[in-house]
């Protein structure tokens, strides 16, 4: 799927955690697109935040963006979701045949932004949008909160869920329309050490089975090199690293292979240029 | 508050661990324990007034106001009275709760519609509303509209200031992500800011019932010809003690019935509120 010729064996014995629920509960897979972005810069009143971002990314790819705080990770975001408009530079999504299309763009925040007054099965069906009746919307909610392994609260209330599994349900209203694009802005920034690994391999599994792409910005160097494809590192609103991860998925955490990428990421990110 | 609290609570607690035994039967009583202080003060009362030592012109007997309160419901008075006082309640309830819900959402949600009516509401509702009896009487005379009018007015602030708070309120990002997902107009009205802004919605109605039922007391008491208030106010010209008590405790009872309603209804509309969850 990443298009990426291996350097390294699979793994056997391995075990992944998420793998007792293997079965694939998606029946359609998603459209990726591959985005094309050109001389992008943002500016707000004096603060010249993005200055002109040349990026290309394929079809089905898992990118990583990381950098300082404050360096414009998020504003790159909100962009390629529509959220905000650039001050210029042209932006342009297409399917795999090349054509431009329109990129049915989601996001996930830090914060998991349910609705406290909807049970989490109408939260996920939030996700479907207006034009959808509501047993298809509750079908195909159920369906997704399956295969985040939360059928059993599909009629809780939101305030009586753990953190991590709030973030479940605002991953499976993500990806109940099924988004050729899903972005992620520090998704797993507010969990526990262990929840965020169980969540790390939520979402890999998740865009292996479905194929979206995926634009993740994390603050964990390591959660970008365990996930992505490849990484780019935003400084002085440029991009200043664009480094390729070339390692089979699923990742297994305390990689040495991949603990080369982590130095170098890092050594980008506060070394200086 | 908490302070004072906290300090009541504590000998309470060593007082349990002096006499566990007494304090286990006290758990057993303890639904009852509310209503110990009221009965007890109707008995001395009723013991007090049957030796003659309170004169009825002050205050009747508990029993005497037990029989007005038969009398009035055979004559059918009572019912009928209750029944205009209650209507003009909800009357000005809705006449009132309705402009205030709609001038605070309005308001709330566009920034136009506030700078055109914010301003002249906050001005407003700094008169008392009751200070405007003598030129509503001129108004409208005694007449239904005199009443309509100020308890709508009494109603009406509360329930727009905390209807507008509700929704400045609502979680901007919970706005963002509603818009994201396609939501707008009156969808995400509908979906996201009334549900947001409900919790201080309820606030402003059991503030306003308040309100109301303090309205139409001193409206009905003043320029009426019929309901509780009137009740009240003649039976005060012919000396019926008994009368002005009954209605009195009338007025306590329809204020806890709307509370006691408020909150049913609260309770079931934010059952997604931790708070309202046991
Ligand atoms: N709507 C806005 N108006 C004005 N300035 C903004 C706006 N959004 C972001 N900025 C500014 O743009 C800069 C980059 O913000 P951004 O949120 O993109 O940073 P970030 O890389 O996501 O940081 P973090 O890792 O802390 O989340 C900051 O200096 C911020 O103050
Ligand atoms: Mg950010």
């Amino acid at each position: 799927m990443s298009g990426y010729v291996s350097r390294y064996a699979p793994r056997p014995g391995t075990i992944e955690p998420m793998g007792e629920h293997g079965q694939t509960v998606f029946a359609e897979a998603t459209e990726p697109v591959s985005i094309e972005l050109r001389r992008i810069a943002q500016t707000f009143g004096q603060n010249r935040v993005l200055r002109g971002i040349d990026l290309d990314v394929p079809a089905g790819q898992f990118l990583a963006i990381v950098g300082k705080s404050g360096c414009g990770k998020s504003t790159l975001l909100r962009l390629l979701v529509g959220l905000d408009r650039p001050t210029s530079g042209s932006l342009r999504f297409a399917d795999r045949s090349g054509d431009t299309v329109e990129a049915n763009a989601r996001i996930v925040f830090q914060e998991p932004r349910l609705l406290p007054w909807a049970r989490v099965v109408d939260n996920v069906a939030v996700g479907l949008g207006q034009d959808v009746d509501e047993n298809t919307a509750r079908v195909k909610a159920l369906m997704v909160l399956d295969d985040v392994q939360l059928s059993d609260k599909a009629d809780q209330w939101p305030a009586r869920l753990s953190g991590g599994q709030r973030q479940r349900v605002a991953l499976a209203r993500a990806l109940v329309s099924r988004p050729g694009l899903l972005v992620f802005d520090e998704p797993l920034g507010a969990l526990d050490a262990l929840t965020r690994i169980t969540m790390q391999q939520l979402v890999s599994r998740v865009w292996r089975e479905l194929g979206f792409t995926a634009v993740l910005v994390t603050h964990d160097v390591s959660e970008a090199v365990h996930l992505a494809d490849r990484v780019i590192v935003l400084d002085g609103g440029k991009v200043a690293l664009d480094l390729e991860i070339p390692a089979d998925h699923p990742r297994h955490h305390g990689d040495p292979d991949l603990a080369v990428f982590e130095r170098r990421l890092l050594d980008a990110i506060l070394g200086g240029h | 508050m908490t302070a004072y609290d906290v300090v009541t609570d504590r000998p309470s607690r060593r007082r349990s661990w002096v006499w566990p035994a007494l304090s286990a039967r006290h758990i057993r009583l303890k639904g009852l324990l509310p209503f110990v202080v009221p009965i007890l003060l109707v008995l001395v009362w009723q013991v007090f007034s049957s030796a003659g030592w309170i004169s009825t012109r002050v205050m009747p007997a508990p029993t005497d106001v037990a029989a007005a309160f038969i009398d009035q419901v055979l004559s059918g008075a009572l019912f009928h009275n209750v029944a205009v006082s209650g209507a003009r309640a909800l009357a000005g309830l809705a006449v009132g709760g309705t402009i205030g819900l709609l001038l605070g959402i309005a308001n709330g949600v566009s920034k136009l519609s506030e700078q055109l009516t914010d301003t002249s509401l906050q001005m407003l509702r700094t008169i008392p509303h009751l200070a405007m009896i003598p030129l509503v009487i001129l108004w409208f005379g005694i007449g239904e509209e005199s009443k309509l009018f100020l308890t709508s007015l009494g109603v009406l602030f509360p329930i727009y200031l905390n209807t507008f708070h509700g929704v400045r309120n609502v979680d901007r990002e919970l706005i963002e992500m509603g818009r994201i997902y396609g939501m707008n107009g009156w969808t995400l009205f509908r979906k996201v800011i009334l549900p947001g802004a409900l919790p201080s919605i309820f606030v402003g109605l059991r503030y306003a019932l308040g309100i109301m039922w303090l309205t139409l007391i001193v409206s009905e008491s003043i320029a009426a010809s019929s309901g509780i208030g009137h009740m009240a106010n003649q039976a005060r010209e012919f000396m019926m003690t008994d009368v002005v008590v009954l209605s009195l405790l009338i007025y306590a009872a329809l204020g806890k019935l709307a509370d006691v309603i408020a909150r049913a209804m609260e309770r079931h509309a934010l059952s997604w509120n931790p708070v309202y969850q046991r």
